[in-house]
C-alpha cells in the first residue's frame, strides 16, 4: 500500500489519565476509502483514542498524520478543518431546531444566518442524493426518528467537510432494520470516497461491514486483522484475552406454574403519557421471558410498573397471590417483601447512588430490613457483613464494603446490583440490561447467573436492547413496539429477522388488523 | 494512608481551612482599605472573643444558635434541600416556647417545664417549615422561594402578636411579660458558682448542652438509623430513592419538619436561657449565619460545631472591634460572614486541584 493510500495515521499514541494508562502506545491506520472498525471492551481505550482524534484531548506522545499531514488537534474545530467527523453515541443535536438549522449550528458565517441558510439547503440536497441520505430539512429534529437523527449527525459531519467518519456505537439505539439502512448509506459513503471508523462491541456488526477491524484491549492495540480473514470468536478471544462463551448452554427449562400474570395493563410514564397498552403476558416458575423492542417503545414503562414504581391506569397483575390494580397499588418496598426482586435498566440513577459507600448501594430496599435493624439503630457492622458476603458470591472487584460506589467500573456496579436483588431468593426477578455497557467477562458471568436462577425454579422477565441476549437466554420472547405486544415466539425458534420485523411492528400477521405495511 | 483516605481529609479538613484562612485574608484586605491594621485587629478580635471569661462566654453563647440553625440547613440539604427558612423557624419557634414558658402553672417544677417549653420550640418551629414542605413536595414550588417568604410571614406574624396579643397592658415596647421562673435555664456561671467556681457574669447558659445533645443526635440519625439513610438516599437521587421503595415526597416533608424543629430551637438558648421574656427580632441573623456554618462545616454535625464556635468568635470579637476600633463598626462581621459564604460556599473547590496534586496525586495502580 502506497503512503498517500492512508487517510489517519497513528503512531505510537500514549495518553494518560493520571495513574490509567488510557493508550498505550497506540498505533493505527487506516486506509482511505475503507471502513475500519475498532473493537474492545468498555475501558479498553477505543472512545479515548477516538477523543483524541477529534481533539477533545491531547495525547501525552505519539505522532498523528491525517492525509500525510501532521496533526495535533487542540479543539474539535481542527479536526473539522482536517476532514475528521464524529457521530457520538449520545446526539449533538437541538431538538426544537430543525434539519437545517442542526446542520449550520458552528458554521453560521455571519449575523444574519439567511444566506448560509440557503447555501447550505443546496449542499444538503445534493449530499442527500449523493449518498442516499434523505431527510426533510424543515422538520425540528425532535420530530424523527432516532434512526432520522442519526442520518443529521452523518449529513452535519458531511457538510462540514468530513472525508473521514467516526461513529461511536452508532446501531445501539437502532432496530436491526435501521441498522441495515445504515450500513447501506456506509457502503455508499465508502464508494464516494469517505473513510469510516466504527467503533462498535457487537461482533456480528464488525463481521458485516468492515475491511479492517482492528481490536484494543487495556490500553494497547492488541491486533490489527482483514476482516475476511478472522472470526468473531477470534475477535472475542483478543478483545478479552482468553476464549469466551458468548453462547452460554442451558438445559432445557423446568417450566412451572405462573408467579406473574399481566392482564390488559395500560401504563402512563413519569410524565403521564400513555406508553403501555393492552399488554398482556404470564411468567412462570423456571422460565426467562424476554420482552424485545428498541429502546423507548413501552418496555422500560412496563419494567417500572412490575416493580410497582409507576402505577397501573388500566388491567391487572397478580403476583405472588397479591393483585395489583389502578386501585390498590404495591409499592417497591411491598414487592420486595413478596419476593419481587428488580434489577433496574438504568444502573447510575436508579440502582445505586455514585456517592454512597459499596454497602449502602447495597443496602438500598433493604434498608427496612428487620434482620440489619435493632430498634431504632441501623446496624453498620450488619450492612457492611452483608455487603462483604454478597460482594464474594457474585466476586464484585475490589471486594471493599467501604469504597464509594462510583469507584467501582461499570460490570462490578452491576454485579454488586445483581448480588443485592439476586442474594435475598427471590421468586420474581425483573431484570432491565443486565449487562449493558458490561464488559464481556463479567457479561459471561451475569448471564450464567440468571440462567441459574431460572433453573432454581424463579420467574425471570428480561428486558434487553441487546437481541442477541434476549435471544440467547430467554425461554419465551415478547417484542413490543409503540407500547403494544407485536409478537411472541419460542426462545429456541426466534430468528433475528422475524424479531426485528417485530420490532418494527412490520409483520403481517392476522392477529394484527392494524399492522403497518412492510 | 490510602488515596480514599486522603482525599477525604482533603475534603473534610483541609479544604475548609484554606477557604476560611482565605476569607480572613481577604477580611485583612478590607481592614486595610479601612484604614485599620489588619494585625492590631486580629489581637482585638481573638482577644475579645476568646481571651476573658466573659468573652468567652458570649462566644459560646452565640455559637449555641449557630449550631441549632447550622444543624437544621444540614439536615435539610441531606435531604438535596435548601432550607433559607431558618430565620423564620428560629423566630416562630420562639413563640412556641414562649407560650409554654408564660402560660404554665409556675408552681410546676423546672424538670417538667423546661422539657415541655423545649418541645414547643421544636413543634413551632417544625410547623413553621410545614407548609413550604408539603408546597414543594405536592405543588412543586421551590422551597427556597417559600422559606424566604415564610421568613417575611413570620416576622410580620410576631410582630402582631408581640404586639396585640402578648404585649403586657401598660407596656410601651412589644415584648410579652416574664416567663415563670421554672423555665429559665440556668446560666453557666450561676452553675460552677455552685461548684464553687467563680467566672464572670456572661449570657452563656446550660443551653450549649442541648445543642451538643442535638448535634449528637442529628449525627446518630442520619447516619446510624434508617430513616437518616432514606433521607440521605432521597437527597442524592430521587429515583434511586423511588427505587428503593422510599417516598420522596414524605421525606420532604418530614426532614423539614426536622430542619424547621432544630431552627426552633435558637428561642432555648435566647429566651429560656437569656431574656426570660418574647421580643422582636430575638432571631435576628442566626437563621442566615446557620447556612454558612452548615456550609462550612460540610453539614457535619462535628463540622458544624466547629463553625458555629468560629461564628460565635467572630460575633463577639466582631463586637469588641466596634468597642476598641473608631473606623470599625460591627457589620465587619457581616463583611467577614459574606466573605465566608463566598469562600466556603461559592468557592468550596477552589484548592482541590492543588492540593489534591500535592497531596493525593493519582498513584500508579496494581
Amino acid at each position: 500500500m502506497t503512503k498517500s493510500n492512508i487517510a489517519i495515521e497513528l503512531i505510537n499514541v500514549d495518553k494518560h489519565f493520571g495513574a490509567v494508562h488510557a493508550n498505550d502506545k497506540v498505533n493505527l491506520s487506516v486506509e482511505t476509502g475503507t471502513i475500519h472498525g475498532i473493537v474492545g471492551e468498555n475501558g479498553a481505550g477505543k472512545s479515548t483514542l477516538m477523543s483524541i482524534l477529534y481533539g477533545f484531548y491531547q495525547a501525552d506522545s505519539g505522532q498523528i498524520k491525517v492525509f500525510d499531514k501532521d496533526f495535533r488537534a487542540t479543539s474539535s474545530k481542527q479536526s473539522i478543518e482536517a476532514g475528521i467527523g464524529m457521530v457520538h453515541q449520545h446526539f449533538m443535536l437541538v431538538e426544537n431546531f430543525t434539519v437545517l438549522e442542526n446542520v449550520i449550528l458552528g458554521s453560521e458565517g455571519g449575523a444574519l444566518i439567511t444566506e448560509s441558510l440557503a447555501n447550505a439547503r443546496i449542499e444538503l440536497t445534493r449530499l442527500a442524493k449523493e449518498y442516499g441520505l434523505e431527510v426533510e430539512l424543515d422538520i425540528a429534529v425532535e420530530e424523527l426518528s432516532v434512526g432520522m437523527q442519526q442520518r443529521v449527525e452523518i449529513l452535519k459531519g458531511l457538510y462540514k467537510g468530513a472525508k473521514v467518519l467516526i461513529l461511536d456505537e452508532p446501531t445501539g439505539v437502532l432496530t436491526p432494520q435501521e441498522s441495515d439502512e445504515l450500513f447501506r448509506i456506509f457502503e455508499a459513503l465508502k464508494n464516494e470516497g469517505v473513510t469510516i471508523i466504527l467503533i462498535t462491541h457487537k461482533l456480528r456488526e464488525i463481521m458485516n461491514i468492515t475491511d479492517h477491524v482492528s481490536v484494543m484491549r487495556a490500553g494497547k492495540m492488541v491486533a490489527h486483522r482483514e476482516t475476511s480473514k478472522t472470526n468473531p470468536e477470534e475477535l472475542a478471544e483478543l478483545m478479552i484475552g482468553r476464549k469466551v462463551l458468548l453462547n452460554i448452554k442451558k438445559s432445557k427449562a423446568k417450566i412451572g406454574k405462573p408467579l406473574l400474570v399481566a392482564k390488559n395493563l395500560e401504563i402512563n410514564n413519569e410524565q403521564g403519557l400513555k406508553r403501555v397498552s393492552e399488554v398482556s403476558f404470564e411468567a412462570r416458575s423456571g422460565e426467562i421471558l424476554g420482552i424485545a423492542g428498541v429502546t423507548g417503545n413501552g418496555q422500560g414503562t412496563l419494567l417500572k410498573a412490575l416493580a410497582g414504581i409507576l402505577p397501573l391506569t388500566k388491567g391487572t397483575i397478580e403476583i405472588m397471590g397479591e393483585t395489583i390494580s389502578p386501585k390498590s397499588r404495591l409499592n417497591p418496598e411491598q414487592l420486595r417483601n413478596l419476593g419481587v426482586a428488580h434489577v433496574p435498566e438504568d444502573r447510575q440513577k436508579m440502582g445505586m447512588i455514585a456517592e454512597f459507600s459499596a454497602s449502602e448501594t447495597a443496602l438500598m430496599g433493604y434498608q427496612n430490613d428487620k434482620d440489619l435493624n435493632q430498634g431504632i439503630w441501623l446496624k453498620k457492622s450488619l450492612v457492611k457483613a452483608n455487603c462483604a458476603s454478597i460482594m464474594e458470591a457474585f466476586d464484585v472487584r475490589p471486594p471493599n464494603p467501604n469504597l464509594m460506589s462510583s469507584n467501582f467500573s461499570g460490570g462490578n456496579q452491576q454485579k454488586l446490583i445483581l448480588a443485592r436483588e439476586f442474594e435475598r431468593d427471590p421468586e420474581v426477578l425483573i431484570i432491565g440490561q443486565p449487562t449493558r455497557g458490561v464488559d464481556i467477562g463479567a457479561i459471561e458471568f451475569i448471564r450464567k447467573r440468571i440462567i441459574q436462577m431460572r433453573d432454581a425454579g424463579k420467574a425471570i422477565v428480561l428486558i434487553s436492547v441487546e437481541l442477541e441476549e434476549i435471544m440467547s437466554l430467554s425461554d419465551r420472547i415478547i417484542v413490543m413496539c409503540d407500547g403494544i405486544i407485536t409478537g411472541t415466539v419460542n426462545g429456541a425458534d426466534a430468528d433475528e429477522a422475524t424479531l426485528g420485523m417485530m420490532m418494527a411492528n412490520a409483520l403481517e400477521s392476522p392477529a394484527e388488523a392494524k399492522g403497518a405495511e412492510i | 494512608m490510602t488515596r480514599d483516605r486522603r482525599l477525604s481529609w482533603i475534603n473534610g479538613l483541609l479544604l475548609p481551612l484554606f477557604n476560611v484562612l482565605t476569607a480572613f485574608i481577604a477580611t485583612g484586605i478590607v481592614f486595610l482599605f479601612i484604614g485599620v491594621d489588619p494585625i492590631e485587629a486580629t489581637k482585638i478580635l481573638i482577644y475579645g472573643a476568646l481571651g476573658y471569661d466573659e468573652g468567652l462566654g458570649y462566644t459560646l453563647y452565640y455559637a449555641t444558635n449557630f449550631v441549632f440553625t447550622g444543624l437544621a440547613v444540614a439536615v435539610a440539604f441531606h435531604a438535596g434541600l435548601f432550607n433559607i427558612g431558618g430565620e423564620g423557624q428560629a423566630y416562630v419557634g420562639g413563640l412556641g416556647t414562649a407560650l409554654v414558658a408564660l402560660y404554665m402553672n409556675p408552681a410546676l417544677s423546672a424538670w417538667i417545664v423546661i422539657p415541655l417549653a423545649i418541645s414547643g420550640g421544636l413543634l413551632f418551629g417544625a410547623l413553621w417549615a410545614i407548609i413550604p414542605a408539603y408546597l414543594q413536595a405536592y405543588r412543586g414550588s421551590h422551597i427556597v422561594i417559600t422559606t424566604i417568604m415564610f421568613n417575611f410571614i413570620a416576622s410580620s406574624l410576631m410582630v402582631y402578636v408581640l404586639v396585640n396579643v402578648l404585649r403586657e397592658v401598660g407596656e410601651m415596647s412589644p415584648e410579652s411579660g416574664d416567663f415563670i421562673e421554672a423555665s429559665w435555664i440556668p446560666f453557666v456561671h450561676d452553675v460552677l458558682a455552685n461548684f464553687g467556681y467563680e467566672v464572670t457574669r456572661s449570657p452563656l447558659n446550660m443551653s450549649i448542652f442541648v445543642a451538643l445533645f442535638f448535634s449528637a443526635v442529628v449525627w446518630f440519625f442520619l447516619w446510624h438509623t434508617r430513616w437518616g439513610f432514606a433521607i440521605r438516599a432521597a437527597g442524592k437521587s430521587n429515583e434511586a430513592a423511588i427505587y428503593s421503595g422510599i417516598n420522596p415526597k414524605k421525606i420532604i416533608v418530614v426532614t423539614m419538619c426536622i430542619s424547621g424543629a432544630l431552627a426552633g430551637l435558637v428561642g432555648i438558648n435566647e429566651l429560656m436561657g437569656v431574656q426570660h421574656r418574647l421580643f422582636l427580632n430575638f432571631n435576628y441573623g442566626y437563621g442566615f449565619g446557620g447556612i454558612a456554618v452548615a456550609l462550612m462545616g460540610r453539614n457535619h454535625p462535628v463540622g458544624i460545631l466547629i463553625a458555629a464556635f468560629l461564628f460565635g468568635i467572630l460575633y463577639q470579637g466582631g463586637a469588641e472591634l466596634d468597642f476598641e476600633l473608631q473606623n470599625v463598626s460591627r457589620d465587619i462581621v457581616v463583611v467577614m460572614q459574606g466573605l465566608v459564604i463566598l469562600f466556603c460556599g461559592g468557592l468550596e473547590y477552589l484548592y482541590r486541584p492543588v492540593l489534591i496534586r500535592y497531596l493525593a496525586p493519582v498513584e500508579a495502580s496494581e
